[in-house]
């Protein structure tokens, strides 16, 4: 099968020039790959650097060395030395991203924040917002709310605006980090029930996910992130 | 990995090579290349003295650099070195195919006539001549930046700072041009107001597949309108990439003490 997300020795240091020149070495040696239809599960104590590792797949942390390879449009794309343009391009078509927390632009009402990556694909407005709306009824965020921006919303509540928006798009490559996290039992059994539609699809996930029942139910494969510590 | 440098985009619509400016012995410039594609946002950061508005007087055909070229592919396709350009070709690109949005918008308007003629009046500039056809463009693009249409015989000096740097965007994007810059746009505003103007340049040049060259010393405006970041300190260019990625994980000291420098919201 063809892979993905094929990682080959990728390294990341980071060095604190406010802070006397220090180094902090973050990972070394990340190899796995991912294939289609498969959700791989990074683990791993606090601080081992998953979360870096995800970045790192976006392309919004760099890489010091090694290969972050991803398919994109059927040709293998190596992110740690694509052009800004071509990782935009790849963000736009190919891998997208659940962060931890909600970053929107104050003003714009929840329905397009959760439609946005469909109109930028070239979806028209109201079929993107009859997306975005049931993907918002199947987390549970009441229609009063749609039309209101999230910046006010609560935790679990923007965190499931923000699951909307990542899953909304048929991307091949899904990365989540703690999708779960502030959601209570009802809605983490919808994620899992995402995920799943996902990998029906074929999409090619990694995940961050603390809760063992989650990972249980989610997990294709573990990927171990501590053989990757740096060493210091 | 044998198709790294396939583009899956056009051609770029703006190149510098080796941009440099010097005023008598100091370098306010230096070497300074880049290229930009139709519909991207460039952010251009840096403290004052950085060189970067420099930066951009020579980018818009402004300023005449010490060395180094600027070329801009014309609506026709043809790329044409902007010093080739004679005067009235330059002063026409700008009225028509370039916007640019001062920070001060005295500097963009004609505080004296209606806000109506300020928008009306880029129309008339590319060959527009029906009064009626004129107005109601005008007063269309008064709803798209927000101001009651009520007020289109005003002149902008009984405007509010906000609606002022709103109608000069108004006045710039009429000719629906395919490249903006702008000049601190969000600098003398509000905290308010800068996040409702931020918010309508983002959806606007969203929208209009904009190319933009935003020189800013506000990170934040940065990372909310752009695609890619120039970092300059000392009129040298020292840090460039994807806006993300250079203000989440900053390479260069000074780059780091910029984004540090933040206060959290």
């Amino acid at each position: 099968m063809t892979a993905m997300i094929d990682i080959a020795d990728a390294q990341k240091t980071f060095t604190m020039h406010l802070q006397g020149g220090i180094e902090l070495p973050v990972v070394s040696g990340v190899t796995f790959h991912v294939n289609p239809g498969e959700c791989v599960v990074l683990s791993g104590p606090s601080g081992a650097g998953k979360s870096s590792i995800l970045k790192m797949i976006f392309g919004n942390y760099r890489c010091d060395s090694g290969r972050i390879g991803i398919r994109h449009r059927g040709t293998l794309i190596d992110l740690a030395t694509a052009e800004p343009r071509q990782v935009l391009n790849i963000r736009r078509a190919t891998i997208g991203y659940v962060s931890q927390f909600l970053r929107a632009v104050p003003r714009v009402a929840t329905i397009d924040v959760v439609a946005e990556p469909l109109i930028v694909n070239g979806m028209s407005r109201a079929d993107a917002q009859a997306r975005a709306g049931e993907l918002l009824h199947r987390l549970n965020i009441p229609e009063r709310l749609w039309q209101l921006p999230p910046a006010t919303f609560s935790g679990g509540e923007q965190q499931r605006v923000n699951i909307a928006r990542g899953f909304i798009s048929d991307l091949p490559i899904l990365l989540l980090d703690e999708p779960t996290a502030s959601l209570d039992a009802a809605n983490r059994a919808v994620v899992v029930e995402l995920v799943a539609e996902k990998k029906r699809q074929g999409v090619a996930m990694v995940a961050i996910v603390h809760d063992d029942e989650i990972r249980h139910l989610i997990a294709d494969r573990i990927v171990d992130v501590t053989s990757f510590a740096a060493a210091a | 990995m044998a198709d790294q440098n396939l583009v899956e985009n056009d051609e770029p619509l703006l190149v510098a090579k080796s941009l440099s400016k010097s005023f008598g012995r100091i370098a306010a410039c230096r070497d300074a290349s880049f290229s930009l594609y139709p519909g991207e946002v460039l952010a251009i950061v840096g403290e004052s003295g950085s060189g970067k508005s420099t930066l951009l007087q020579m980018l818009s055909g402004q300023l005449a650099a010490s060395s180094g070229h600027v070329s801009y592919r014309m609506r026709d396709g043809i790329t044409r070195d902007l010093a080739t350009l004679g005067e009235a070709e330059r002063r026409f690109l700008f009225r028509t195919d370039w916007g640019f949005v001062h920070q001060d918008p005295a500097q963009g308007l004609r505080m004296a006539v209606s806000a109506g003629a300020n928008v009306g009046e880029r129309l008339m500039a590319v060959g527009w001549n029906h009064y009626g056809r004129i107005r109601d463009t005008a007063s269309d693009w008064l709803t798209r930046v927000e101001i009651d249409t009520a007020r289109i015989d005003d002149t902008p000096r009984t405007y509010s700072g906000g609606m002022r740097q709103r109608l000069q965007i108004a006045r710039n994007l009429v000719t629906e041009p395919r490249l903006v810059f702008m000049d601190e746009p969000t600098g003398g505003l509000d905290v308010s107001v800068q996040a409702r103007l931020l918010d309508l340049l983002r959806s606007l040049v969203a929208e209009l597949h904009l190319a933009v060259v935003i020189v800013t010393h506000d990170l934040a405006v940065a990372r909310l309108l752009s695609h890619r970041v120039m970092v300059m300190k000392g009129g040298r260019v020292i840090e460039t990439g994807l806006t993300d990625q250079v203000l989440d994980d900053p390479r260069e000291p000074y780059t780091q003490l910029l984004v540090s420098s933040i206060l959290p919201p």
